[in-house]
C-alpha cells in the first residue's frame, strides 16, 4: 500500500512537470505546425542557469532572474531559428529546431566542462513530507496544484484576452488571420514566450526532484512531454495535460515492475498507437493533414 | 561557375585530407627530446567528472617528474589528450587521434566500455596501453597490447558481496544499474554470483540511459523489504540516489562500487542520513607524501580544483592516475627506447610500488591485487570515512 | 536534341565515375605509403559508412517525400545482425560470458572456411564471401524490420512519421538492451571479435602485414550501395519516388500506388541503413545499443542537410566533411593553444562542438539548399550553353 501510494505519488509529480513542458510544445504546434525540438533543451538551459546564478546570488533573486532569462532565450530562438524560415517548408523550420537543440546541448557541455551540476535546494519545496506512510518531497505536492493553477491562468488568458483570440485565430488559420490585420509575429513570439515560462517553471520543480543537470537532461523529458502532447490531442492544452499526467503515472508505475527497461519504450509505443488508432488524440480538433 | 566552386571544393578537400595526413612532427621540439604519453580519458559525458579526476592524478605526476630518462638520454614527457566523450562511438576516433600523435603508450580509459572500444585500434598500431581504473574483465582479456593497474570486476564483486553479507549481515540485495552499460551489469552480475552463493537473495533492476527520476527503483527496494543498494552507477546518477533516497526516507545503506568514490557523492549526502559503503583503490591517508602534495596542488591552482568538484578531496582514482604515470616511466626506461613496440614488450615485466600498492602484471596483463579499501560516507563530518580491506575470500 | 542530352549526362557520370576511381586509388596508395594510424583513414573509413547511411536516408527524405527519424534503429538492427551472426565460435563464451554463452553457434564466415577452408587464399575467400552475406543478411533483417513498422507508420504524415519512426527505433534499443535476451544480443554488453575493415589487410603467416586494405574496403562496399541506389532513383519507380514527394495527390491521380511505393521506398532505406549498420559495426570494431541513439539520427538528418536534400553526391560529400570537422580538422579548437604568450581565449575541451554546432546552424539558416542543392556531381560537368540553360529553365516555367 505504503509503495502503491508512494508510486502513484511521484508519477503525479513527474506527470505535472511533465504536462509543464507539454503546454508548451502543443502551444507552438498548434501554432506553427513545428515539434520544437529545442525545448526540451530549453527545459535544461533553465535548470544550468539556476545551477551558476545559486552559485553567486540568493535564492529570491535567482528565480525570477532565471524565469526571465529563460522567457527570454524561448524568444532569441524563435526570432533567430525559426523566424527566418517562416516561408520555407515545415522539414526545414523542424531541422533548425535540431539543429538549436545541438547547439544548445553543446553550450551546455561547454559551459559544464563536462561535469554533472548539483541543482540547489529552495527552502520550503525541497522539504520532505509524509503522505499515508509514503515520505516524499514537498514539491510532490506542490506541483499538480501549480500546474492546475497556472493552466487555468492560461485558459482565461486564451479564452478572454485579446491576444488569446489572437492566438486562437492564428491557430485555425494562418493565412487569413494575417489578413484580418494580425501581427503574427508578435502572437507566435508570445507563444514562445509563453512556453518557454512553464518550462522554466517545470524545470524549477523537476530539478528540485531530481536534483542533476546535465546537458542531455532535456531530451528524454522533453520528447515524453511531446508524447503527452500528442496523447492529449495536439493543440488542447487540458489534453497536454491530461496526457502528460497520465504518461507520468503509467511511467513511474512501470518502473515499480520488473519491466523497468521498458519504461521509455512504453511511452513511444504510447504514441505509436494513439497516432494510429485515434490520430487527433484524446481532445483533439478534428485535423485534415495528419493522416 | 558552379564547375569553378566544384572543382575548388574537391582540391581544398584534396589538398586539406594530405596537408592534415602530413603533418607529423618528430619527436625534437627545439632541442629537446620529447617522449609523448596518450591520456585516453573521458573529459564529457557520463564519466566525465570522473575521467578529469583520473586526469588530475597523472598532470600532478607529470609535474612533479616532468622528465624521464631513457637508454641513456632524458626526455620531456608530454601528456596528450584525447576526450573519448564516455562513448563507445567516439572512442575510435579518439584513440585514432592518439595514434595520428604517434605517442608511445596510452593510459586509460576511466570506464571499460570505451577501453574495450579502443583496443582494436590501439592493437593495429602496436600501440601498448596501461588501463588505469576499467575493471571489466574483457578489456585485457584475450589482448597482448591491454594492461591495467587496477583489480577487476569479479574481484570487485565478490569483495561487496561478501561485504555486504559478513559485515552488513544482508540477506536480500538489490541491485540497480544502468541498462546497456557494460561496466553496471557486468559488477551485478559477479555481485550477483557471490551474494547468492553467500546464501543471500538478489533483486535487479535497470534503468534507462539519461533517467533521472529514481524513486520508483528505491520505493521498489523498500517495499521488496531488501538490506542493502547495491547500485554499480556512473557519478552523475550515484548523486541522484543518494539525495533521492534522503528525500524519500529510504535509510536502506547503498553499495557502490569504485566509481562512487567521489566527492560529489559527498556533496549530494552532504546533512542527510544516507549511508554509503564503497570500495575502492586507495584510501585518503594510505600515503601521507602523495596525499599532502596533490592537496597542495589542488588547492594551489583554480582549474584543478574545479576539475577536482571544488574541494580537495583526493579520489582513488586521481591515485590510481598518478599511479599509472610512474608505471609509464618505468614501462619507458626498461624499454630503452619510445618505441612503442619495445614499450610493449618491457611492460609484462614491470614492477612498481606505486601508492595504491604493489603493482604487477600476471599473464594476461593484469595487475595481482587481491585487496580493496571499503569507505564509509562519515556524516559528520562529511568525508569518506576508511572502514576495513577486504580481501576476495 | 535529346541525344545530345544524353551526350552531356554520360559524360558527367564518366568525370565523376573518374573521381571517384582516382580517389579510391589515392586512398589505396597512401594507406601503404603513410602511416596507417593517420587520422586521415578514420575519417575515410568512418566518412564512407556514414555516406551510404546518409544516401539512405535522402532516399527516403530527399526523394520520396518520408521524413522518418528511425535510421539509427535500423542500423542497430543491421549492426546486431552482422555482429551476432559473424562472431567465431571460438570467441563466443568470452564475448558472452556474462550469459555463459551464447545460444548461436553460426557464423558466416565459418561456414565458407569449411568450404573453402580457414587459411591462406582460402581463408581470404571465405572472409569476402563471410562478409558479403553477412552485410546482406544484415541488410535484408532491417529491411523486415521495416516493412512490419512500415505497416502502421506509414500512414502517418510529415513530422507525425518522423516522431513515430524515431519511438521505433527508441523501442528497438530498449529491446536489444533486454537482459533477458542476453544470449542472443549479450544484452548490455559489447560485441566484438568479429572480422573489421582490418582483416581485409593482406598479411603473410606470421601476421605481418603486406598490403592494407582496411581504408578502401569501406570505400568500395559503400560505393557499390550508393550505386545501386542512384539506379533506383533514376528507374521508373524514383520517377515514382519522386512524384509522391512533389504531389502525393498528383501522383495518385497518375497511377503511383502511393502505399506499394511509400513502404518500397521504407524498406529500401532501412535495407542500406541496415548495411550501413553492419559497415559501421566493422569501423567500430565493437557493437553495443547504447550508441545508436536518437542523436546518431540527428547527425545524419544534418548531414544530408549540410549536403543537399535531394542530392546523392552532396550527401557524400557533406559526410566526408562532417566527419573531417568533427573528428579531425576542428579538434585543435579542444586543446588550450598560445600564440606567444598569449593564451587563447575560449579553447578548452567542448569548444569544438560549440563551434561545429554554430557552423550547421548558419549552413540550415542561409544556406537552405546546402552544398549542392538537388543537383548531383555529373550536373556541374556538365557542358551547358548559357542558351540552352534558358531554355530548360523556360520550358521548366511552362510545365508548371
Amino acid at each position: 500500500m505504503e509503495f502503491l501510494v508512494a508510486q502513484i505519488l511521484s508519477g503525479v509529480s513527474l506527470g505535472g512537470q511533465y504536462a509543464l513542458i507539454a503546454i508548451g510544445y502543443t502551444m507552438v504546434y498548434g501554432i506553427l505546425r513545428l515539434i520544437n525540438f529545442a525545448h526540451g533543451d530549453v527545459f535544461m538551459c533553465a535548470g544550468l542557469m539556476m545551477v551558476f546564478m545559486c552559485a553567486s546570488l540568493p535564492v529570491y533573486v535567482s528565480i525570477p532572474l532565471m524565469l526571465v532569462l529563460t522567457v527570454l532565450l524561448g524568444f532569441i530562438i524563435e526570432r533567430a531559428a525559426y523566424k527566418p524560415l517562416r516561408s520555407a517548408p515545415r522539414m526545414s523550420v523542424m531541422i533548425s529546431a535540431i539543429g538549436v537543440s545541438y547547439l544548445l546541448q553543446n553550450v551546455a557541455l561547454y559551459a559544464t566542462g563536462g561535469q554533472p551540476q548539483t541543482y540547489p535546494s529552495l527552502p520550503f519545496v525541497s522539504g520532505t513530507v509524509t503522505i499515508l506512510g509514503a515520505s516524499t518531497h514537498w514539491v510532490t505536492v506542490i506541483t499538480p496544484v501549480l500546474v492546475i493553477v497556472l493552466v487555468l491562468l492560461l485558459q482565461w488568458l486564451i479564452n478572454h484576452t485579446k491576444i488569446g483570440m489572437a492566438m486562437r485565430a492564428v491557430a485555425k488559420d494562418f493565412e487569413t488571420s494575417q489578413l484580418m490585420g494580425i501581427q503574427i509575429n508578435k502572437v507566435i513570439s508570445v507563444t514562445f514566450i509563453i512556453g518557454s515560462f512553464l518550462a522554466a517553471v517545470g524545470s524549477l520543480l523537476y530539478f528540485t526532484n531530481y536534483p542533476t543537470v546535465i546537458p542531455t537532461s532535456g531530451a528524454m523529458p522533453g520528447l515524453k512531454a511531446f508524447v503527452a502532447a500528442v496523447f492529449g490531442g495536439i493543440g488542447s492544452i487540458p489534453g497536454a495535460v491530461i496526457g502528460a499526467f497520465i504518461i507520468g503515472i503509467c511511467e513511474t508505475l512501470i518502473k515499480g515492475t520488473s519491466m523497468t527497461v521498458f519504461s521509455d519504450a512504453f511511452t513511444f509505443a504510447l504514441l505509436i498507437v494513439v497516432l494510429v488508432v485515434k490520430p487527433t488524440g484524446l481532445f483533439g480538433e478534428k485535423a485534415t493533414d495528419k493522416v | 561557375m558552379k564547375k569553378a566552386i566544384a572543382l575548388l571544393l574537391a582540391l581544398v578537400m584534396v589538398f586539406a585530407l594530405c596537408a592534415c595526413g602530413g603533418g607529423d612532427k618528430g619527436t625534437a621540439d627545439n632541442g629537446e627530446k620529447v617522449v609523448k604519453i596518450g591520456v585516453f580519458e573521458p573529459a564529457s559525458g557520463d564519466s566525465g567528472a570522473g575521467g578529469k579526476k583520473e586526469m588530475l592524478g597523472m598532470q600532478y605526476a607529470n609535474q612533479e617528474t616532468p622528465t624521464v630518462e631513457i637508454g641513456g638520454e632524458t626526455y620531456k614527457v608530454e601528456l596528450v589528450y584525447s576526450d573519448n566523450g564516455s562513448d563507445s562511438a567516439k572512442a575510435v576516433s579518439a584513440a585514432s587521434k592518439l595514434v595520428n600523435e604517434k605517442v608511445s603508450l596510452v593510459l586509460g580509459s576511466y570506464g571499460s566500455g570505451v577501453s574495450i572500444a579502443a583496443s582494436d585500434t590501439f592493437k593495429q598500431a602496436g600501440i601498448p596501453a596501461i588501463g588505469v581504473t576499467c575493471t571489466n574483465p574483457n578489456v585485457t582479456a584475450g589482448n597482448s597490447h591491454y594492461f591495467r593497474i587496477c583489480f577487476l570486476d569479479p574481484f570487485q564483486g565478490t569483495v561487496l558481496a561478501n561485504y555486504a553479507a559478513k559485515e552488513l549481515k544482508a540477506v536480500k540485495a538489490y541491485c540497480l544499474g544502468e541498462n546497456g552499460n557494460e561496466y553496471d551489469q557486468g559488477l551485478i552480475t559477479f555481485f550477483k554470483q557471490a551474494f547468492e552463493k553467500a546464501g543471500g537473495t538478489v533483486v535487479t533492476d535497470s534503468f534507462p540511459k539519461d533517467n533521472s527520476d529514481f524513486s520508483s527503483y528505491l520505493n521498489k527496494a523498500k517495499d521488496q523489504g531488501c538490506d542493502v543498494i547495491f547500485a554499480p552507477v556512473s557519478i552523475a546518477y550515484s548523486t541522484q540516489l543518494v539525495s533521492q533516497a534522503a528525500s524519500l526516507n529510504v535509510a536502506i545503506p547503498f553499495l557502490g562500487s569504485d566509481t562512487w568514490d567521489d566527492n560529489m557523492v559527498l556533496q549530494a549526502a552532504k546533512g542527510t542520513s544516507v549511508q554509503a559503503f564503497v570500495s575502492t583503490f586507495y584510501a585518503e591517508g594510505g600515503n601521507k607524501t602523495f596525499d599532502d602534495g596533490i592537496k597542495a596542488y589542488i588547492n594551489g591552482n583554480a582549474d584543478a580544483k574545479t576539475t577536482n568538484g571544488g574541494d580537495d578531496t583526493i579520489s582513488a582514482v586521481t591515485a590510481m592516475g598518478y599511479d599509472a604515470y610512474y608505471v609509464a616511466l618505468e614501462a619507458l626506461k626498461a624499454a630503452g627506447s619510445t618505441d612503442p613496440a619495445k614499450v610493449m614488450e618491457a611492460l609484462p615485466g614491470v614492477i612498481y610500488d606505486g601508492v595504491s600498492g604493489h603493482i604487477a602484471f600476471d599473464e594476461t596483463g593484469d595487475a595481482i591485487r587481491d585487496t580493496a579499501y571499503i569507505k564509509t560516507i562519515d556524516s559528520a563530518t562529511n568525508t569518506w570515512k576508511f572502514v576495513t580491506q577486504q580481501k576476495a575470500s | 536534341m535529346l541525344k545530345a542530352k544524353d551526350k552531356e549526362a554520360r559524360r558527367g557520370n564518366l568525370i565523376t565515375f573518374a573521381i571517384v576511381l582516382v580517389l579510391t586509388l589515392v586512398t589505396m596508395v597512401l594507406e601503404n605509403v603513410m602511416s596507417p594510424g593517420s587520422l586521415l583513414f578514420t575519417v575515410i573509413k568512418k566518412g564512407a559508412v556514414y555516406s551510404l547511411v546518409a544516401v539512405s536516408m535522402n532516399l527516403l527524405n530527399g526523394f520520396t517525400g518520408l521524413f522518418s527519424l528511425g535510421q539509427a534503429g535500423f542500423m542497430l538492427l543491421g549492426a546486431y545482425a552482422y555482429a551476432i551472426f559473424m562472431i567465431p565460435d571460438a570467441a563466443r563464451d568470452s564475448v558472452y560470458y556474462l550469459f555463459e554463452g551464447s545460444s548461436i553457434h553460426f557464423s558466416f564466415q565459418e561456414m565458407f572456411q569449411h568450404l573453402f577452408g580457414a587459411t591462406g587464399f582460402g581463408g581470404g575467400v571465405s572472409l569476402v564471401l563471410g562478409v558479403l552475406v553477412a552485410i546482406i543478411f544484415a541488410g535484408l533483417i532491417a529491411a523486415f524490420f521495416a516493412y512490419l513498422i512500415g505497416l502502421p507508420v506509414l500512414r502517418l504524415k510529415s513530422d507525425y512519421l518522423a516522431i513515430a519512426t524515431l519511438g521505433f527505433a527508441e523501442i528497438l534499443r530498449a529491446i536489444f538492451q533486454w537482459q533477458t535476451l542476453g544470449k542472443v544480443t549479450n544484452g548490455a554488453n559489447i560485441l566484438k571479435g568479429y572480422p573489421t575493415f582490418a582483416d581485409f589487410n593482406i598479411t603473410n603467416a606470421s601476421g605481418k602485414v603486406l598490403f592494407r586494405l582496411s581504408a578502401v574496403v569501406p570505400i568500395l562496399l559503400a560505393g557499390i550501395c550508393i550505386f545501386l541506389i542512384v539506379l533506383l532513383i533514376n528507374s521508373s519507380y524514383g520517377r515514382a519516388f519522386k512524384a509522391i514527394r512533389d504531389d502525393e495527390i498528383a501522383a495518385e491521380a497518375m497511377g503511383v500506388n502511393l502505399a506499394k511505393h511509400k513502404s518500397l521506398s521504407f524498406v529500401i532505406s532501412s535495407f542500406f541503413a541496415g548495411v550501413s549498420g553492419a559497415l559501421f559495426a566493422m569501423f567500430a570494431t565493437t557493437v553495443q545499443a547504447k550508441v545508436f541513439t536518437s542523436a546518431m539520427t540527428y547527425e545524419i538528418l544534418l548531414i544530408v542537410v549540410i549536403g543537399g536534400i535531394g542530392s546523392v553526391s552532396g550527401s557524400c560529400i557533406a559526410s566526408f566533411l562532417y566527419i573531417a570537422c568533427s573528428e579531425w580538422w576542428l579538434r585543435f579548437l579542444d586543446n588550450e593553444a598560445y600564440i606567444g604568450a598569449f593564451k587563447v581565449p575560449l579553447l578548452r575541451n567542448g569548444f569544438r562542438m560549440v563551434v561545429f554546432s554554430i557552423i550547421i546552424m548558419i549552413v540550415v539558416l542561409f544556406f537552405r539548399k546546402g552544398i549542392m542543392g538537388e543537383r548531383e556531381l555529373p550536373d556541374l560537368f556538365r557542358k551547358r550553353p548559357k542558351k540552352a540553360k534558358k531554355n530548360v529553365v523556360e520550358e521548366g516555367k511552362a510545365d508548371e
